[in-house]
């Protein structure tokens, strides 16, 4: 009965794979040398992209000329914020970091993603700033404030915060930061017109104000599209089509040149006021049709058996459709806010001086000519270490609401 | 007969009419249309007022008139004469020519890219994540800064133009490439560029036909080369003369001429636009081929199909179903951004129109002109991807 | 169904606003200015002064600030400083005359700075209540953008070529690249040259100036045309100035001056005045130290002091309206010489804009 099959038989050693195929010899010819063509390809994508490491490693250390970053450092970092009332800023940042690490602390994830990046960008800038005429004050602020970001972060892993409060928090913190930016005349404290914010704290509140504001905007928008109310869904529509139908740069032109018509005489609203306007109104049209797919996504029943047990329309909305389909979309609302980000450098050609502006107003003295490599580079890792930032955070978000896994 | 309560027809329930859905639905309707209708109005009556106040106006006359500016490049023949609508119209031709060459070159890239994502090869794998990361999360204008400013206008002066082979040359005012001329002996060689060309389509679409009924033909893909290649090659030969001559840049004072030259602008433009765009189309690429399960590709490989087969005649082809969507969408967006050719100076229609908008005077009709322009391309553009979704989807089973 | 986000949004909509209720300035609609009754009819035969401030200059003395649009970055007519985040030069200097003149305080400026092509624009739109932007004054411009106050720069369109390329006249310019601003007048005084004696040429527009002025330096261009008095103001900040030459050839007439928007009478001439104010003062030799205690025995002095004759009341302003202009800014010689004259780096010669009894074309008529 018993049929012997050679070579199966228990007694035969198990020898490991050849040795071509295990260890670093296997890997590589796995992954690198697999066919003749494979391995064409590694060569000459290893020799081009090798001669280009060099040539950027020797440019970046040996001809580059980066005093054209530190020397203007602050100019990339406020703008014309006036140097005697940076403290100001610092202090935001301060309120900021606090927050920051509060809510890593207390929730984890995401949020300790972005308060590692908060304090080593932090760190970053004190390391640049030991290079510029900044000063000793605007080093330890920002020393002291990435330390901050561990203590609160330290603090509050043991005794969360509860979330109710961190969004209060947060919430209250936007207006007060606002207040201290621009100042309050009445208790002495002097107004810095808005117009001379620029750099980084334009591009900054550029973009998080214009993020928070679309939010509810598109929200409202993705809700009115799918109403049964015809009037209000041809009014949602409209908005969302024509808007997402005209390129960015003519809304911002519009609101820069044209909006002073629409208004009552006597109203005059501030250039950043206006570029905020015309980028919440861009964003929450994408927005919106983001959360539409989101909507679209929830099944049918569940809003049925949701009005079978007795809730309300709104209920429905606010209870069980919302919830599942804002959480849905996280990742395409991520997406949608890391475009606004790299968006808001388009307010150069209205003349704003954001982070980009700065740049471009740097290389226009005379001293710094040929550096434009130097500072378009330096603007691109900017940007590039906030977005990447935030779509990092995005991917441990997604993870902890479980996007995908229900 | 007793007329008992059984018999009674339910009593109709009175609902007031504040809960009356339909009731309640028309009366938020009529508080919202209202609602707007005041805001538009009142933003109507002041928008009108000032205008009025600022002579300005929504009317288009202004178009007739002579534009007496010149602009650098133009598709069509354009002199400072002409009227401004001449000048528009110039204007949406190089946002045409500039988004049309986009979108081709950036879909072609995209592809590869997203490919060379999911290739088993570590480095070519790297490379592609590595430039859609840099791609993907650096803002355009920075990237067509550094494009124009810091590469293009880096380039050598005119007097020591650099030459590549080519001859390509290569300095401050462009790239100029030998254009091809055709000669007395032309008509001969396009005739066979076109039976090679035909043969090529034939063959390619009775192996697909073969392949289909189970008896493919090897090497389908060379045998298609192969026709498109000799034949015209054989032309060539047979012709008296060369049917196409090359006709190189000569330098000039200022510059070179003749050839075939793009300007830096119109480079950097077109470069910084598919460099960014194809990131974003590697990543739709990418998304595509992964909602192409598995199974279906182990299925194509167990009945011998090669890789590049898998992926041309099993992959894509479903892939293309996910693609065609969020695709659109990345179109849309690349000949939107076509508008920061205001900031390194290339004359698209928005560069042109604030030109026009400022030597008019009337900047509320030339950018509602604009936008308009940039509306119904898109929704057109829309529709055109819609209609083509739908045909593809229609494969579905 | 909407309704169901209204609470939990509105809320938050609210705190939002209210941070950027910060920004908005002057929200008060009370300040509509046709609103304001008009003066009593009287039926005296002398002129009737207009007893108060109506328009725009109601608006910026409400608001205690004037918002003036300039350049920016042209130095000596308007260039930040960005050690004291303060704007300086010429066009600056006229802004704070401005300011003086009707708030009395040369300090209370916004400077906005604009592009050429978007000034138009702004003033049409009310968003800036004077443009002193070297802006050319043209039949277009003074029926569509505003009323243009006397010029305070008589200029002409320039070109500069780098002088190693050996060019000294227009026509050695064929088939040459030239950089330009879009929006500008030289952008179409070029295209007119170039045709009349038709001389081909590629025109690269751009609407920042640093990026026309950095493509030409880069070698993008082969010339840059502008105003000569920009040309020669930018020069200054190129990496070797040495480099650089103007062309003999004046191809326009460019009369640069303050534009104050339309319809609006009693505004233009406060600004007209000013202007008209800062060369007066230099023909009588009042300057900016002297004013103060200038002699008023001569009635023209007395009358421009405003110790006699009440003539500010006819301009809605104080009777020392011009003491504090001068006082603040100093006289039209020397505004120009801070900014412009020998002493500074462009030392651009008066030329034109000389007095006309020392053969310029300055020429105030008479304040009385």
């Amino acid at each position: 009965m018993t049929a012997e099959v050679p070579g199966f038989g228990a007694d035969v050693p198990r020898l490991p794979p050849p040795v071509t195929q295990r260890g670093a010899v296997g890997w590589l010819r796995q992954h690198l040398f697999r066919t003749w063509k494979d391995t064409l390809l590694t060569l000459v994508l290893g020799v081009v992209l090798g001669w280009l490491l060099y040539q950027l490693t020797l440019w970046t250390f040996t001809s580059a000329r980066w005093g054209v970053i530190t020397d203007n450092l602050r100019l990339f970092l406020i703008g014309l914020y006036p140097a005697q009332e940076a403290w100001r800023i610092w202090l935001c940042l301060t309120s900021l970091s606090l927050l920051a690490g509060a809510t890593a602390g207390s929730r984890g994830g995401y949020a300790r993603t972005i308060a590692i990046w908060l304090m080593a960008g932090q760190l970053t800038v004190a390391v640049l700033a030991v290079f510029s005429p900044m000063g000793v004050v605007a080093i330890l602020a920002l020393v002291a404030n990435s330390i901050l970001v561990l203590v609160a972060q330290m603090a509050t892993r043991r005794h969360p915060v509860r979330s109710r409060w961190l969004t209060t928090a947060w919430l209250a913190s936007v207006p007060l930061t606002m207040l201290l930016l621009h100042g309050i005349a009445a208790v002495g404290m002097p107004v810095v017109d808005p117009d001379l914010w620029g750099g980084l704290l334009l591009t900054f509140l550029l973009a998080s104000i214009s993020m928070v504001l679309s939010f509810p905007v598109g929200v409202l928008l993705a809700l009115g599209r799918r109403s049964r109310l015809p009037a209000i869904r041809l009014l949602c529509t409209t908005f969302i089509e024509v808007v997402r139908g005209v390129p960015l740069v003519t809304l911002i032109f519009l609101a820069d040149i044209m909006l002073p018509l629409f208004l009552p005489d006597g109203v005059d609203l501030d250039r950043v006021v206006r570029a905020i306007g015309a980028f919440t109104l861009f964003t929450a049209a994408y927005l919106a049709e983001n959360v539409r797919g989101g909507l679209q996504a929830i099944p049918r029943g569940q809003i049925e058996a949701a009005q079978a047990i007795g809730l309300s329309g709104m209920q429905v909305d606010r209870f069980i459709v919302l919830p599942q389909a804002l959480r849905a979309v996280i990742p395409a609302n991520v997406g949608l806010f890391i475009s606004l980000l790299k968006d808001t450098t388009l307010v150069v050609i209205v003349g704003l001086l954001d982070v980009l502006g700065i740049g471009r107003a740097v290389l226009a003295q005379p001293e710094w000519l040929g550096t434009s490599f130097e500072v378009y580079a330096f603007v691109a890792v900017v940007f590039f270490g906030l977005s990447y930032t935030m779509s990092h955070a995005s991917y441990r978000l997604e993870a902890a609401l479980g996007v995908g896994r229900r | 007969m007793s007329a008992g309560p059984m018999s009674l027809p339910p009593k109709p329930v009175r609902v007031p009419p504040w809960r009356d859905a339909r009731i309640r639905g028309l009366a938020i309707q009529a508080a919202v249309v209202l609602a707007v209708a005041i805001a538009v109005a009142i933003l109507a009556t002041n928008l009108v007022g000032s205008m009025a106040e600022r002579r300005l106006t929504f009317e288009l006359d202004y178009l007739d008139n002579t534009a007496g500016f010149a602009i650098g490049e133009a598709v069509i023949s354009y002199s400072a004469t002409d009227s401004y609508g001449q000048a528009l119209l110039v204007g949406f031709l190089n946002t045409l020519l500039v988004t049309v060459l986009g979108i081709l070159f950036a879909t072609i890239l995209g592809l590869v890219v997203g490919v060379a994502r999911l290739s088993g090869n570590w480095l070519v794998n790297r490379i592609a994540y590595g430039y859609v990361e840099i791609f993907r999360n650096t803002p355009l204008l920075v990237q067509l800064f550094i494009i124009y400013f810091a590469v293009f206008l880096q380039l050598p002066p005119v007097a020591q133009t650099m030459s590549l082979p080519g001859p390509v040359y290569l300095n401050q005012r462009g790239i100029f490439l030998p254009r091809p001329e055709p000669t007395g002996s032309f008509a001969p060689f396009a005739v066979g560029l076109a039976v090679g060309l035909l043969m090529a389509i034939v063959l390619w679409r009775f192996g697909v036909r073969r392949a289909a009924g189970g008896r493919p033909i090897r090497r389908v893909s060379w045998l298609c080369l192969g026709a498109l290649l000799v034949i015209p090659a054989l032309a060539w030969i047979t012709a008296p003369s060369a049917p196409l001559v090359l006709d190189p840049p000569i330098a000039g004072r200022f510059n070179l001429s003749g050839g075939l030259g793009f300007s830096p602008e119109f480079s950097a433009l077109l470069i910084g636009l598919v460099l960014y765009t194809a990131a974003f189309i590697a990543e739709v690429v990418r998304g595509g081929i992964q909602a192409v399960s598995h199974g279906q590709v182990e299925a194509a490989r167990a009945i011998g199909l090669r890789n590049g087969q898998v992926l041309r005649l099993v992959v894509l082809p479903q892939a293309l179903r996910v693609i065609i969507p969020p695709l659109t969408s990345q179109y849309l967006n690349l000949a939107k951004n076509s508008t920061l050719a205001i900031a390194i100076g290339y004359p698209d229609l928005f560069n042109v129109s604030t030109t026009v908008a400022n030597q008019t005077g009337q900047p509320v009709a030339v950018i509602t002109l604009v936008m308009g322009v940039y509306l119904v391309v898109s929704l057109v553009t829309s529709l055109v991807m819609n209609l083509y979704n739908r045909k593809v989807q229609i494969r579905e089973r | 169904m909407k309704r169901a986000l209204v609470p939990a949004t509105a809320a938050l909509m609210a705190v939002m606003l209210s941070g950027g209720a910060v920004f908005a300035q002057d929200a008060s609609p009370s300040a509509a200015p046709s609103m304001a009754p008009a003066p009593a009819p009287t039926p005296t035969p002398e002129p009737t002064p207009p007893p108060e401030a109506t328009g725009i200059l109601k608006r910026v003395q409400d608001r205690g600030s004037l918002v003036c649009g300039v350049n920016g970055a042209l130095p000596g007519f308007s260039v930040l400083d960005e050690a004291t985040g303060q704007y300086s030069g010429f066009d600056a200097d006229y802004c704070r005359a401005v300011a003086a003149a009707v708030l009395g305080d040369p300090t209370k400026v916004e400077f906005r700075a604009l592009t050429a092509a978007q000034r138009g624009p702004a003033l049409q739109t009310g968003e800036i209540d004077v443009l002193i932007r070297n802006t050319t004054w043209t039949v277009t411009r003074d029926t569509s953008w505003g009323l243009f106050a006397p010029t305070t720069f008589y200029d002409g369109q320039g070109i500069m070529v780098r002088s190693d390329l050996g060019v000294t006249t227009l026509e050695e310019l064929a088939t040459a690249t030239v950089c330009v601003q879009s929006g500008t007048t030289t952008e179409l005084n070029l295209t007119d040259q170039m045709r009349a004696r038709s001389i081909e040429f590629t025109p690269l527009v751009f609407a920042d100036i640093d990026a026309t002025y950095g493509a030409y330096e880069e070698g993008r261009c082969d010339a840059v045309t502008s105003d000569l008095s920009q040309l020669a103001s930018r020069r200054t900040t190129m990496a070797d100035p040495a480099a650089h030459v103007l062309l003999d050839a004046v191809l326009s007439k460019e009369p640069l001056g303050p534009v104050a928007p339309l319809g609006d009478d009693q505004w233009f001439n406060v600004v007209k005045w000013t202007v008209f104010a800062t060369i007066e003062a230099e023909e009588l030799g009042l300057t900016q130290a002297s004013i103060a205690t200038a002699d008023i025995t001569n009635p023209v002095v007395a009358r421009l002091v405003g110790a006699e004759g009440g003539l500010a009341a006819y301009l809605a302003l104080d009777d020392g309206w011009i003491v504090d202009v001068i006082s603040a800014v100093g006289n039209y010689g020397e505004i120009y010489d801070r900014n412009l004259g020998p002493a500074t780096p462009f030392g651009i010669a008066r030329g034109l804009n000389s007095l006309w009894t020392q053969g310029g074309l300055l020429y105030a008529p008479p304040y009385r």
